[in-house]
């Protein structure tokens, strides 16, 4: 009996998400439309067919990267909020190297922008990491202004130093051809990204499951005051996570370049660093169950132009019923199974049942 | 006769399965000083916050002067009259005494009239004779005072019963006296007061009446005129016990490993807290720290682990200097082990399952990790090794250790640092929540840490457990040793001059 | 420097920093009764939604505050539900709802004014003070401005007068210290919390009113544009004092001034990199403060009460 009691508490995120798409359809429902139609046309839409999939895979590449970035941060007890600006730092570095280094071989060049991009993330999630470090601010906060200084830079060399000539809106010219990641389903969108994205997953799981390193980061998160004692060095362990944790987020924006936009647009990114949020949520910080959950709302976000195209109903809908599912999951995050209370329960009923059973008579 | 100022009858309350309070029975006469005996975890404090409605019982009725009431909230126990001061203070350190004592009080409107209630409690202090700067903030305030402004608290809201946790927990013996005093001053006013305490001395003192309690149940309720303290003790540990004193060996102690010379440091808050500390102690011996709570012994521990940087002085371990060194340094190259105060939030993850914390020192270490990688297979058969020898009692390795209780989680922590092979220990309140059980068996397990040459710092508030085992005693207060005795010539009335700052240290000075 | 020049310059950054004012209100308040509120910059857009879509609705700009209120009052109650009542971590129940009302926003906004959403609104005038607006230089500046803006200068002294000379606001203060010492004072912690939470989403509900109905009159999608996180920032520089935290607006509302006249003075320079001074200038003022001021001590933590 409390085994179950405990799988349906361990199950607490798929009851959220049911919750959340009740709500979702509520809203639908009240807003005009059919919320049955809309969902299968979602569903259709997303995962259903091979260019649904597709779809799917191009922007699984990003948000999976920015769940793994925020669930990193998360497990060294940090929040890590300014996914969104290390995707635009990494997409600026990575087109910045791609676009003006020249004469190298194009292996050599590919890898070259890609760790430019993924250090350019790093270094910009490292000053909220050195700044809790070193000065105790706050993280988060750090991290969310952070945000818009990168938008706006990127903007700013998107329509100024590297913008094309006569380009009717700022980006900038297109990346040598060489440099674009493989795609890997022929005749789509859907490139290398989310591959790597994939193993980065398996990687970063292994690392926080067995490593020393993992296990010092774990410390630090759950509680500082006992990795000090352990002898870990809580400071340096919160400047590598945040650093980590962005180079993570400048991956995901420089895949985003050299995979799928092959130039430097402002505004690049659509809020794929605050998806990372639901996506370890509904992971429950676990990095190889973020893997499905990046996919569902890869599937959700890519499917809500075909149900538009459809059905007829704003697409915008689906963020709507996105920011449903983070507070209904944020709100799951507070049911935490407790044995004790429990069996505690379980034997007071028992203990009931008994003494109802010994004197049947009486009580009738 | 008039209705008694408390009665309960078969109250209970169950945390989970655990059975806190077991029909408990209990009458307390107004005007009286009542006093509730036991041991840790008999259930006292429980009890006490059911009356002062912060829990609420599951069973039986509470009276109070004669009326059954139940007390779902604070608001409602201060309506009846009950105000309580708690072991650790409900203060806001931030705010002035003023401030505190009329923080929520009813009927205030909406101005904040300061001075018109700094009137009244001055009125009230001078009246029981407490000397307290209504307008200092609280954190300036010593320990001592700090309870007045809590007793302050209770009157101003013209509490008619008032309960005491473990009040002189916190006091130097010198300060006890005076409580005791302002306890029969309230007796006198007509107050009633419960106390709660499980040092007997106290008891014969100034209670009128006991109640004895022993995991969760009342065991015995009479009045103190004519009860033995060994008959107490008895009646509150369930078995005769023997003044605690360990009857073995005493090795030669070796050379002097550890070297602390004029240790000074700052506590968190920026105030010095520690001053010109100097001691020595050699292999196979325990230097005992005893000391008030607060009087600089975790900034002591903290520096001596490497946690806490000092501000000056030198320390050395066999002639090495130890200062440079990180925590993990000290830890492994100069072999310090440390059993910190605070189990729940330095010793311990209490979420991680007892396996992962049995590694908390050394995972980085062979045999625990390999390259980088953690063993778990390894891990574990240590653990179980561990907790088989340590008599560590749990469900299984994966049980998290915050459902151990406060001896197991301890003897695991034992386990981990003795089991490194240390040169130095230093050892922090080991006794303190755990049950009389344990505390035994962590005692013996000290002893025998110092048979085999390791040299022990050990840092408690409770004289007689320092007492019991140490081969010197130092005493701190205010951050400054203020006497360092062999133990043959540590008394208890002797050590207790010295911890309220009667300095016996030429040095010092 | 002409003083025309210098009088514009002053009232637009005035201007610009009323929404930041009402939102670091509302964010002291939150958390001197100890709960963070990032989810200001949620209320902020919600106030805006509100006020543009009961503008519609009423035709009237009244209605139209009267619905940011509510909206943002929701917020407020959803953020105490989550993150006093149930507990969860008070960051992330604040990013949540960030991310809940900028889905919902876009997507009501589209439903309900669909093609009317780029027409502009009514909104408050400017109601100019007689006397005080003839004052020289001070006059235009201070004394020529919509309702809401006095309705700012009001709310500063007024949360002033809250937090330090009445009991409640000497419980606020204690409950974001030392939350025990007003539970055991008699004093229910979550519902005080509870209180403050809506309270202060409302006041950032007023800050989205104020863009919508007295400066830009119409609704964009995430027109609050960080607007709730620089407010955060005036706050912990005015060292959860309501008067610092204003202060502390002022100077990023003239940052914002600032670098809206170089955008102009400079048009050959894209303006995106005067977009990030107002967000540098918050960054800086963290570093510099950093050290000097501490939050208040069981702010982000959740209250339980605990016996032992």
């Amino acid at each position: 009996m409390i085994r179950i009691v405990a799988t349906l508490y361990a199950l607490r995120t798929v009851w959220a998400l049911f919750l959340a798409f009740g709500l979702g359809a509520l809203l639908i429902a009240v807003s005009g439309g059919n919320p049955l139609s809309a969902y299968s046309a979602l569903i259709e839409g997303a995962f259903l067919d091979y260019w649904g999939i597709s779809g799917t895979l191009v922007k699984m590449s990003p948000i999976l990267l920015a769940g793994l970035a925020v669930i990193l941060s998360l497990r060294g007890g940090l929040l890590n909020l300014g996914v969104e600006g290390q995707i635009y730092m990494g997409g600026l570095f990575s087109s910045s190297v791609a676009l003006y280094v020249t004469g190298l071989p194009t292996l050599l060049h590919l890898v070259l922008a890609i760790l430019a991009g993924a250090l350019a993330g790093g270094v910009w999630g490292m000053i909220a990491g050195l700044l809790k470090a070193k000065r105790g601010i706050n993280e988060v906060i750090v991290t969310l202004l952070l945000n818009f200084v990168a938008i706006n830079l990127v903007s700013y060399f998107a329509g100024g130093p590297m913008m094309q000539e006569g380009a009717p809106y700022p980006y900038s010219e297109e990346i040598p051809e060489g440099l674009f990641l493989p795609i890997i389903l022929p005749m789509t969108d859907a490139h290398l990204g989310v591959v790597l994205g994939v193993v980065l997953a398996v990687v970063l799981w292994v690392l926080l499951r067995s490593s020393t390193l993992g296990f010092g980061l774990d410390l630090v998160g759950r509680n500082p005051q006992a990795a000090h004692y352990a002898g870990v060095n809580v400071g340096h362990t919160v400047i590598m996570t945040m650093f980590l944790s962005g180079t993570l987020g400048g991956l995901a924006g420089s895949f985003e370049v050299l995979g799928l936009k092959h130039r430097l647009y402002h505004l690049f990114s659509a809020g794929f660093g605050f998806d990372g949020i639901v996506v370890a949520f509904m992971a429950q910080l676990n990095p190889l169950m973020s893997v499905v959950t990046a996919f569902f709302l890869s599937g959700l976000k890519s499917g809500a132009l075909m149900m538009q195209r459809a059905i007829g109903l704003e697409s915008t809908v689906v963020d709507a019923v996105i920011g449903i599912v983070i507070i209904c999951v944020a709100a799951s995050q507070a049911f935490v199974f407790k044995a004790d209370q429990w069996r505690a329960w379980f034997s007071r009923r028992q203990r009931l049942d008994a003494a109802l059973a010994a004197q049947p008579q009486e009580t009738r | 006769m008039t209705a008694p100022a408390l009665r309960l009858t078969g109250v209970g309350k169950l945390f989970g399965e655990f059975r806190a309070l077991d029909a408990v029975d209990m009458t307390v006469t107004a005007g009286t000083i009542h006093s509730i005996l036991g041991e840790n975890g008999a259930g006292k404090t429980t009890l006490m916050n059911i009356l002062y409605g912060l829990y609420e019982p599951e069973e039986g009725q509470v009276e109070v002067f004669g009326k059954p009431v139940s007390i779902p909230s604070p608001r409602a126990a201060l309506d009846h009259g009950i105000g309580m001061i708690h072991q650790h203070f409900m203060l806001v350190d931030t705010l002035s005494v003023v401030e505190n004592i009329i923080l929520g009080l009813p009927g205030q409107g909406l101005r904040l009239s300061l001075d018109a209630h700094a009137e009244k409690i001055g009125a009230l202090s001078r009246h029981y004779g407490f000397d307290i700067n209504l307008h200092a903030p609280v954190w300036t305030l010593p320990m001592g005072m700090r309870q007045r402004v809590e007793i302050l608290k209770a009157l101003h809201r013209e509490a008619q019963i008032i309960i005491f946790d473990e009040p002189t927990s916190i006091l130097a013996p010198q300060e006890v006296d005076g409580l005791l005093q302002g306890l029969r001053r309230l007796r006198q006013e007509g107050k009633t007061v419960i106390l709660i305490t499980h040092k007997l001395e106290e008891v014969v003192a100034v209670a009128d009446r006991i109640t004895v309690m022993r995991s969760g149940r009342v065991v015995a309720e009479q009045p103190v005129a004519g009860l033995e303290k060994s008959d107490m003790a008895r009646l509150m540990v369930g078995r005769d016990v023997a003044l605690s004193s360990y009857d073995v060996e005493r090795p030669e102690p070796g050379e002097v490993v550890l070297d602390a010379r004029h240790l000074e440091a700052t506590n968190s808050h920026g105030v010095p807290a520690l001053k010109r500390v100097s001691f020595q102690i050699r292999a196979g011996e325990i230097l005992g720290i005893a000391g008030v709570d607060g009087n600089g012994q975790s900034e002591l521990a903290e520096v001596l682990t490497g946690m806490r940087h000092p501000d000056g002085g030198a320390l050395t371990l066999k002639g090495t200097d130890l200062l440079p060194l990180t925590v993990d340094q000290r830890r492994h190259d100069a072999k310090i082990s440390y059993i910190p105060e605070d189990r729940h939030h330095t010793g311990l993850v209490l979420d991680l399952p007892v396996w992962q914390n049995a590694a908390l020192r050394d995972f980085r270490r062979s045999p625990f990790s390999w390259k980088g990688w953690l063993r778990p297979r390894r891990l574990r058969e240590i653990a179980a090794d561990w907790v088989k020898r340590y008599d560590v009692r749990l469900r299984g390795l994966d049980q998290a250790v915050r459902f151990l209780s406060g001896g197991n989680q301890q003897k695991l922590i034992f386990a981990r640092e003795i089991e490194a092979g240390p040169t130095v220990m230093v050892v922090m309140q080991p006794t303190k929540g755990v049950d009389v059980g344990a505390i035994e068996l962590i005692q013996r397990t000290i002893l025998k840490a110092r048979a085999q040459g390791v040299a022990i710092l050990y840092i408690s508030t409770e004289l007689e457990h320092i007492l019991a085992v140490a081969d010197h005693v130092a005493v701190i207060c205010g951050g400054q040793f203020t006497g360092i005795l062999p133990r043959s010539e540590a008394t208890l009335e002797r050590v207790g001059s010295l911890m309220t700052g009667i300095s016996e240290t030429p040095e010092a000075a | 420097m002409d003083l025309a020049f210098l009088t514009d310059f002053l009232a637009s950054s005035l201007r610009l920093s009323i929404p930041l004012v009402f939102a670091a209100i509302g964010v002291v308040w939150a958390e001197r009764s100890g709960v963070f509120n990032i989810a200001i910059e949620g209320c902020i857009l919600g106030g805006a939604f509100g006020a543009a879509i009961g503008t519609w609705w009423f035709g009237d700009p009244l209605g139209g505050l009267l619905m940011a209120l509510v909206v943002a009052g929701l917020l407020g109650l959803l953020l105490g539900g989550l993150a006093v009542g149930l507990g969860i971590h008070q960051l992330v129940a604040g990013i949540a709802i960030n991310l809940l009302v900028s889905g919902m926003t876009a997507y009501l906004a589209r439903q309900i004014l669909g093609a009317s959403a780029t027409a502009p609104l009514p909104g408050f005038g400017v109601w100019p003070i007689p006397l005080l607006s003839a004052l020289p230089f001070v006059g235009p500046i201070l004394f020529i401005q919509g309702p809401l803006a006095y309705l700012a200068y009001l709310a500063v002294p007024l949360a002033w007068w809250l937090l330090y000379r009445t009991p409640w606001g000497l419980l606020l203060r204690a409950a974001g210290d030392q939350p025990m010492a007003v539970d055991t004072a008699g004093v229910d912690v979550q519902r005080l919390r509870y209180v403050s939470v809506i309270g202060s989403s409302m006041l950032g509900g007023l800050g989205g009113a104020y863009i919508v109905l007295s400066q830009v009159h119409v609704f964009t999608e995430n027109m609050s544009a960080g607007k709730g996180f620089i407010a955060l920032g005036a706050v912990i520089l005015g060292r959860w004092n309501p008067l610092g935290a204003a202060i502390a607006c002022l100077a990023f509302g003239m940052a914002d001034a600032t670098q809206l006249r170089l955008q102009f003075g400079s048009p050959d320079i894209p303006y995106q990199l005067f977009s990030t001074l107002p967000f540098i200038a918050a960054l800086v003022a963290l570093v510099l403060m950093s050290g000097k001021v501490h939050a208040p001590a069981a702010v982000g933590k959740k209250f339980e009460r605990s016996g032992k």
